[in-house]
């Protein structure tokens, strides 16, 4: 499966992952504690500007993560016009814009890998709590594999109905999809235990 | 049981409701896309019940956060977990929503299937659920939680029809295979 880990290389690839995480919830604090239109219009700039720096298809990649937001932009504006004024609106949008868009740089810049690496970190104390992390860890590499495998036998299954029927698939076909998806946990938990199964006994 | 069966199940029931979010979508208002995948949460506790279920959506939340475009339309990565993203609530509600499904669920074991599925479906998958993104909404665009509230209204008759069919789909499901619906087990 594709990551939204940009796959145009820049030099913050290598920075470490839990420096640009932090960076990011300290940025996403100051943004929320600075509600003036200078300063708001200054982040938004140089947090496109950084988008810039990789090359146009970074910041073309960057720009078409944030379209999904612009009905809220609109709606902001509409409201502020007719209450407490455009700028006070103005501020709130560029907020939204700003913080989504340097949550989805750390993320284009981030491997998936790397961000794991972080979370295994951060997990690590838990496990003397008896939280079973190969277990998590586990569950996550196959959700990864299996999530594709589902969707072509959910793909099949609708394309079974549509030979069948003149009428579109509807929820129906999640009936027969949920029972394949059960059945092959099953196959997988038999297969993973043939094989030494998790190890540890701690229940998750 | 045995821990690599409730692993695989968890991890397959995630990809579940990753794979429902490739069925082609509706996006009604407000850029909320309407689609199984909301669905799939509340079968995550229809059927899984409230731990299983709440890990399986919870993981689901998790590998969205990592960067795995598991999200309808491809969607994913941190930027829908900004404080500033109008729909954070609904992404960190998940988790709990899956959870409290699976709880009533549970608890309403003296019900058939289906009604005791849609019940639960419709208090957890809809009314906790809508009070997180409600919350999340109104702090990302700075209103009031009644203007936030009146944002998402449009989207509660969907989710009322999912959770219906989340209802027949468990009972369904259940007389399919009894084993693996650990909400009634």
């Amino acid at each position: 499966m594709i990551s939204l880990t940009s796959p145009v290389r820049t030099r913050a690839h290598g920075w470490p992952a839990g420096a640009k995480l932090l960076g990011l919830c300290v940025a996403s604090v100051v943004l929320f504690a600075a509600p003036y239109l200078a300063f708001q219009i200054a982040a938004a700039l140089a947090v496109w500007v950084a988008y810039a720096l990789p090359g146009w298809l970074f910041f073309w990649y960057g720009v078409r993560r944030i379209w999904p937001l612009w009905p809220f932009v609109v709606l902001l504006l509409i409201w502020h016009l007719f209450t407490a004024g455009v700028g006070e609106g103005a501020v709130i949008a560029l907020r939204m814009v700003t913080a989504v868009a340097l949550a989805n740089l750390v993320t284009m810049i981030t491997s998936l890998e790397a961000m794991m690496a972080v979370i295994s970190r951060l997990l690590r104390p838990f496990a003397r709590l008896g939280v079973n992390l190969r277990a998590i860890e586990l569950a996550a590499a196959m959700v990864i594999r299996f999530t594709p495998v589902l969707a072509d036998k959910g793909t099949a299954l609708s394309l079974a109905w549509r030979a069948r029927s003149r009428r579109r698939a509807g929820w129906r076909v999640i009936v027969p999809f949920m029972v394949l998806a059960l059945d092959d946990a099953d196959h997988v938990a038999e297969a993973l235990r043939a094989r030494g199964g998790i190890g540890l006994d701690n229940k998750i | 049981m045995s821990t690599e069966r409730n692993v695989a199940q968890i991890a397959l029931f995630t990809a579940l409701i990753a794979a429902l979010g490739l069925i082609p979508q509706l996006t009604l208002a407000f850029g909320v896309p309407v689609t199984a995948q909301s669905l799939g949460i509340m079968l995550c506790g229809t059927v899984l019940g409230a731990r299983r279920g709440g890990l399986a959506a919870l993981l689901f939340v998790a590998l969205v956060a990592l960067g795995l475009p598991l999200l309808s339309g491809g969607r994913g990565g941190l930027g829908l977990f900004s404080p500033s993203s109008p729909t954070v609530g609904f992404l960190v509600g998940f988790p709990v929503s899956a959870f409290c499904t699976g709880l009533i669920t549970e608890r309403l074991r003296r019900l058939p299937t289906a009604p005791a599925a849609g019940i639960a479906a419709v208090i957890g998958g809809i009314c906790v659920l809508y009070a997180f993104g409600i919350v999340g909404m109104s702090v990302a665009l700075e209103r009031s939680l009644g203007e936030a509230a009146l944002l998402v209204t449009a989207f509660i008759p969907g989710d009322m029809i999912k959770a219906v069919l989340a209802g027949l789909i468990t009972a369904a499901l259940y007389r399919a295979r009894p084993d693996s619906v650990w909400s009634r087990a």
